[in-house]
């Protein structure tokens, strides 16, 4: 609605609408250059051969109506500006090895990991350390409770824990690659501390 | 050529639900999704205890059988949504806004403003949609416009007469033209939408099976910045609306996040990863090498630019808790802000500089709460346990933010004082991460 226009001069009087523009122009000196070119820009705007409606006013009270004031417009260019183009992402597979842990669970508020998974780290590290080219995301993840990008930087933290444990076993940072979810993702639907404990955790993902 | 006056009344009137296709679609770096999406608007759901309102009425627009969209009833629904204005059922009888009303039916109503107008279609198919306002206690023109609009943009017109109604009246500007972004859930795919500030007109901007968060409005309202997981880990894009055109802005080691425009848009806050913990970094808007603005061991997270564009607040857990924070826009000390309780997160200046919005871990629940930043009151102004992400709209009069109820999902507006509150809960899944847009044109 670019070319918003005011209606330059309402009607008076008995006056059909398709005259009021032409007549009430003339008539009124207040309206001038600057109105001239807005009714100008605005028959054009509307196409060339575009009549007035005729309706006859209805004037009640027998006074004249003010004219329209200019508005800002909303907008009617030949890209419309406010449309919206979509577009949609497809998601991708990935290989991971047979029979290995790729869990590491995290205690409520904890980024340390526990000992418990400290097998489970090494066999990781011992194929990542035998295959140079090897490529693991350490993806971190929380519990729902809490703000969305608060709980992605908490799951920053235990993605990079496992990162530390994985380097201090050799492991070369080229190979690996802390990210999180934050709670975006969470292995187990639920409002509970059991989906909550299944849900801290960081997933060695090869790529 | 004599033309019959609709005059409908508007007792009955229910939202129009809406499904309509973008016309053209370009080619576009990935799959074109031209998706509209039928939605319910958001409802009135609690009214102020003694709030006053402003009588109004509109009668149905002449000729506006002819359109897809009831304007009339559309700037009704904007009005009243705002919970400062009343609808008053109208007089019996033809105007429209050419005509000068007979203002003593309208006085015995109690109708203290009164909006005329008709719809006629224009030659190029197009449509004209002209309105006007009158004061009916002194019986004085308020003025109106003209608005030739595609078929599409008809719902915007009546948005446009909204807001002009709005401001005239109360002297604040309307937001009912503005736009959100959200996101929604539903099942296995997320989607980022485009809509009316009414919540109707939904547009997908992006759909994907993995998460996408964060959606931060460029000040022109042309682009949204966001977080998407599509690669498997956050980075940061920004998305052209009209075109669907996207370009990577931050995909940087470890995690890219919690994107926020400069006010002159020409750059970004956002958080990175790549000191091994969450710290605040600015980049280019065009792209480029990120600079760091703070550097710290703990973690240092959602920044977003105060009202002037001269500080940023951020959340940081330095001091033991997550709590938020301001320093200069170029970096440097930081100074706490908040001070109550041991979890405050999700900073959202209002435009005007006069509040901050934020998220409060009170009693175990997560609540909205509103600092005034002159006298530094802290007001909690839901009663809901799980809010999310606050943002004002543009006139600083209103918040949007996301909430839970009964397990799902929906987004809540309030008033700033917390009485007037509504609510956009999806047909199915889940409604969250809502961003105001700015005031366009």
């Amino acid at each position: 609605m670019s070319n918003t226009h005011k209606i330059p001069s309402m009607p008076l009087e008995g006056l059909p609408r398709s005259h009021a523009h032409s007549k009430t122009h003339r008539r009124h000196a207040w309206f001038g250059l600057v109105s001239s070119v807005l009714l100008a820009a605005s028959l054009t705007a509307c196409g060339s051969s575009v009549e007035l409606d005729d309706v006859p006013v209805e004037d009640r009270s027998a006074s004249a109506v003010s004219p329209l004031t200019q508005g800002g417009g909303a907008g009617t260019s030949a890209v419309d500006p406010r449309g919206v183009s979509g577009v949609e992402v497809t998601s991708d597979g990935a290989l991971q090895p047979d029979k290995m842990e790729r869990i590491v669970y995290f205690d409520y508020d904890s980024f340390v990991v526990k000992p418990e998974f400290s097998a489970a780290l090494e066999a990781h590290a011992k194929l990542l350390n035998a295959n140079r080219s090897r490529r693991v995301a350490l993806e971190g993840h929380t519990d729902e409770r809490g703000g969305r990008e608060y709980n992605l930087a908490l799951g920053q933290k235990r993605g990079e824990a496992v990162r530390r444990a994985l380097s201090l076993l050799g492991v070369s940072e080229a190979q690996m690659e802390a990210v999180s979810f934050g709670e975006e993702k969470p292995a187990v639907v639920g409002f509970d501390e059991a989906a909550f404990a299944k849900n801290r955790r960081v997933e060695l993902t090869y790529r | 050529m004599k033309r019959k006056l609709d005059l409908t009344r508007f007792d009955s009137w229910v939202p129009t639900q809406r499904r309509t296709v973008l016309g053209a679609v370009a080619a576009l770096p990935l799959l074109a999704w031209p998706l509209r999406d039928a939605r319910a608007q958001f409802r009135v759901e609690v009214s102020g205890v003694g709030l006053t309102q402003y009588p109004f009425s509109a009668v149905s627009f002449r000729g506006n059988d002819a359109a897809g969209q009831d304007v009339a009833a559309i700037v009704r629904a904007d009005l009243e949504r705002s919970g400062q204005f009343r609808f008053v059922a109208p007089v019996a009888g033809g105007l429209d806004e050419t005509s000068r009303p007979d203002f003593g039916p309208w006085r015995d109503k109690r109708a203290d403003a009164l909006v005329t107008g008709s719809v006629m279609r224009l030659a190029d198919g197009r449509f004209d949609v002209r309105f006007r306002l009158w004061d009916v206690v002194r019986g004085q023109d308020l003025g109106g416009l003209s608005l030739p609009v595609t078929a599409a943009e008809l719902r915007l017109a009546a948005h446009r007469i909204s807001d002009y109604v709005f401001e005239k009246l109360t002297g604040e500007k309307g937001v009912f033209s503005t736009r959100i972004a959200y996101v929604t859930k539903v099942g296995p795919r997320h989607t980022l939408w485009v809509a009316d500030a009414d919540g109707e007109g939904a547009s997908a901007a992006l759909t994907s099976p993995e998460p996408i968060i964060s959606p931060s409005w460029a000040p022109t309202g042309a682009q949204l910045a966001y977080v998407s997981f599509e690669a498997r880990k956050p980075v940061i894009y920004a998305h052209d609306i009209a075109s669907g055109k996207r370009r990577l802005l931050a995909n940087f080691r470890g995690s890219n996040s919690a994107p926020s425009w400069s006010r002159d848009g020409r750059q970004l806050a956002v958080t990175l990863s790549l000191s091994g913990n969450a710290q605040i970094y600015v980049v280019s808007a065009s792209g480029g090498e990120p600079r760091r603005l703070t550097q710290s061991a703990s973690i240092d997270t959602e920044p977003v630019f105060s009202a002037d564009g001269k500080s940023l607040y951020f959340v940081s857990d330095r001091g033991g808790s997550p709590q938020i924070y301001r320093m200069a826009a170029q970096g440097g000390n930081a100074e706490r802000v908040t001070f109550n309780g041991n979890y405050n997160i999700s900073p959202a200046p209002s435009p005007d500089g006069r509040w901050l919005a934020f998220i409060s871990r009170v009693n175990g629940v997560f609540r909205l709460h509103v600092l005034e930043l002159a006298s530094g009151t802290v007001t909690a102004i839901s009663e809901t346990s799980a809010d999310e992400s606050p943002s004002f709209a543009p006139n600083s009069r209103m918040i949007v933010y996301a909430t839970r109820d009964k397990g799902q999902e929906s987004l809540m507006t309030t008033s700033v004082d917390g009485r007037i509150k509504t609510r956009l809960a999806g047909a199915q899944g889940d409604i969250r991460e809502p961003e105001w847009g700015p005031f366009q044109r």
